[in-house]
């Protein structure tokens, strides 16, 4: 891969993070509601001391030196400061983060180890009675809302088997591999809620490009050579066909944290997406507009390592 | 699919229906659609239990005349009896009655917004199609802008900022309505933009289009009559699976609170007041998700028919 690529692939991750910027500032400005709105009511404030504040904080200025003085402030890590929790906005997000960032990961590494061997397997054998299941338990799989699995691993795990606790806990006191056990079985509903309906789309996308990869002339080309079935499979078609795989994973980067935030919500799970549920229901709106943004910063983050790995993986797109 | 062009169905009709050469009725696109639809069992088994949803929802409370918030605490928290078919809530409240209520939502919902993303999507789409150069490449730009916006946090940002002002407009479900429906679709339409931006590079090239420019079509007739409904079959596949994606967003949001107001039973927000009950009434949990699960899932299946039945290369 060359550098050049790699540098103009960067460059191109600006615009679009100023381009999100843009809309998450548009919807706030243009959201109703008056920060001084209170002082409004109250008798004692006379109007002239309510506008001379307005005019001190910049409400009254052109949207665009807003915006500028807004983005200016979240560069310099000034995201403001949460009424509820009563601590600086990027502090308390970067306390949650870890979570949420092992939870996604372990979920999209569940999913791709389901994803993979089942996906190429129907694809091996298409109309097969495997590729049939396979397919409806797929269908199944992406048709299951997140929380409705999320509570249905609760009722079986939890309350019929009594196997797994449903309250994710950060305050676990055992000590040494009893505290890794801890934190794995607690993991495991969250983890496996995520990671399943992940795994579940990506089994389609997965037969299809194997599918269209093992028609092609060098399959044939390998087969009669006298390679053995699985070493074809493993070395020349999986290969190849994980290419447009890998950017779908990444391109589904948003809907996985849209599950991550119904997950964490369900399980209590202290990461970014239950933060911002409770910061909306607690009318924490710099809480709210950080974590929409980390939120944002990942989706295009995840874009770019897709589109750095694509590159990596395929290298007739470098010199484009 | 792009570079894919589903050529009119008609024209390729002929040939794969001459295996039964019969000299009755003319084969229309419509009618080979559906015959092909008809292959996908499961599409077909779908659309059924679709058709009963619908029907039960639109009809249920005149069969079933259980006001919706009738409190009964002597019978809270029941399972399944002939009294309450599905069971009762933690007030009492009769289960069947709140979830054909809310079967109104849901489905209303996921119907307006697929609307709202495919008007859209066909507008954005066209316009860039057809617009070559600057006005497509801005277009273009914007749409993969809307790809890379994580969905949910904006959708629940949107809805925590505007709520209380629609609900001065349209009053309290009428203005959650209008909101959810105009933000889900307005987040949801950029793959059908890809799509018809995608159908209509190729198709606006073509000769028939080219005929019809030639006998002085205007661009609009050129568009509405010619080159748009050779363009429709992916769109309405991707309509349908936008059905579906709708009903799971608006059951999100009412799961976390932040979609209609508590009082208005939605099947996600049924669930959410079951949740905290799962131990002692699991029914409760279970007849809403279940209805969630079986729509989204006859509306998949039924989008997975419609592609096999409006994809021309697909021989059945």
């Amino acid at each position: 891969m060359s550098r050049q690529y790699l540098i103009r692939r960067l460059l191109i991750a600006i615009p679009s993070l100023l381009g999100i910027s843009v809309v998450l500032f548009a919807v706030l400005a243009m959201a109703p509601g008056d920060p001084f709105e209170e002082l409004a009511t109250n008798p004692a404030v006379p109007p002239e001391v309510r506008m001379a504040l307005r005019a001190k904080f910049g409400l009254d200025d052109p949207i665009w030196t807003r915006y500028l003085h807004w983005l200016a402030a979240m560069l310099q890590g000034d995201w403001g400061f949460s009424f509820a929790s009563r601590m600086d906005v990027d502090k308390l997000i970067l306390q949650r983060l870890p979570v949420t960032l092992i939870v996604i990961g372990s979920s999209q590494i569940l999913a791709i180890l389901v994803a993979l061997p089942v996906g190429v397997l129907a694809a091996t054998r298409p109309y097969s009675v495997f590729d049939q299941i396979a397919n409806t338990l797929a269908f199944i799989g992406f048709s299951l809302p997140t929380f409705f699995t999320g509570l249905l691993l609760i009722l079986v795990f939890s309350i019929q088997l009594d196997w797994l606790p449903f309250v994710y806990r950060t305050d676990i006191e055992a000590k040494g591999w009893l505290f890794y056990w801890e934190h794995i079985k607690q993991s495991i509903m969250p983890v496996a809620v995520l990671g399943l309906f992940q795994g579940a789309s990506l089994v389609r996308y997965v037969r299809s490009s194997v599918l269209d990869v093992i028609r092609l002339d060098y399959v044939t080309t390998a087969r009669s050579k006298g390679i053995g079935e699985r070493k074809v499979i493993t070395k020349h078609v999986v290969r190849n066909a994980l290419i447009p795989v890998v950017t779908l994973v990444a391109l589904q980067m948003p809907i996985v944290f849209g599950g991550a935030i119904v997950t964490e919500q369900i399980f209590r799970v202290p990461g970014i997406g239950s933060l911002l549920i409770s910061a909306m229901l607690a009318n924490d709106t710099p809480v709210v507009m950080g974590v929409t943004f980390v939120f944002a910063c990942l989706v295009v983050l995840f874009n770019l390592i897709a589109d750095i790995l694509y590159g990596w993986l395929d290298p007739r797109i470098a010199f484009r | 699919m792009a570079g894919s062009t589903p050529a009119s169905l008609s024209a390729d009709a002929p040939r794969v229906g001459a295996a039964a050469p019969r000299k009755s009725r003319p084969v229309t696109p419509a009618r080979e659609a559906w015959r092909r639809f008809r292959r996908h069992r499961l599409a077909v088994a779908s659309g059924i239990v679709l058709i009963v949803m619908f029907a039960a929802v639109a009809l249920g409370p005149i069969i079933w005349p259980v006001p919706i918030n009738d409190i009964d605490f002597a019978a809270k928290l029941q399972g399944p009896s002939w009294a309450h078919p599905l069971g009762t809530d933690d007030l009492g409240q009769d289960l069947l009655a709140r979830l054909l209520y809310g079967g109104r939502i849901s489905l209303a919902v996921g119907l307006a917004a697929m609307v709202v993303a495919v008007v859209v999507g066909i507008l954005v789409g066209a316009l860039a199609g057809m617009s070559s150069g600057r006005v497509d490449a801005v277009l273009m730009w914007l749409t993969d802008l809307f790809l890379s916006l994580p969905q949910l946090p904006l959708l629940l940002l949107v809805i925590y900022l505007f709520r209380d002002t629609m609900k001065g407009i349209f009053g309290v479900e009428g203005g959650a309505f209008v909101l959810i429906v105009v933000v889900i679709g307005g987040l949801r339409w950029m793959p059908v933009a890809r799509l018809v931006r995608a159908q209509f590079l190729s198709l606006r090239e073509k000769e028939f289009v080219e005929a019809a420019r030639a006998l002085g079509a205007s661009k609009t007739r050129q568009v509405v009559q010619h080159i748009l409904p050779n363009a429709l079959g992916p769109v309405i596949v991707a309509g349908t699976i936008d059905v579906a994606a709708a009903i799971i967003a608006e059951s999100t949001l009412s799961f976390l609170g932040l979609g209609f107001p508590s009082d208005v039973p939605t099947w996600g927000s049924v669930l959410r007041d079951a949740k905290d009950y799962l131990d002692i009434a699991p029914h409760w949990a279970l007849f809403p998700g279940a209805a969630i699960f079986l729509a989204v899932l006859a509306i998949n299946f039924i989008g997975d028919g419609l592609r096999d039945a409006l994809d021309p290369r697909r021989v059945l």
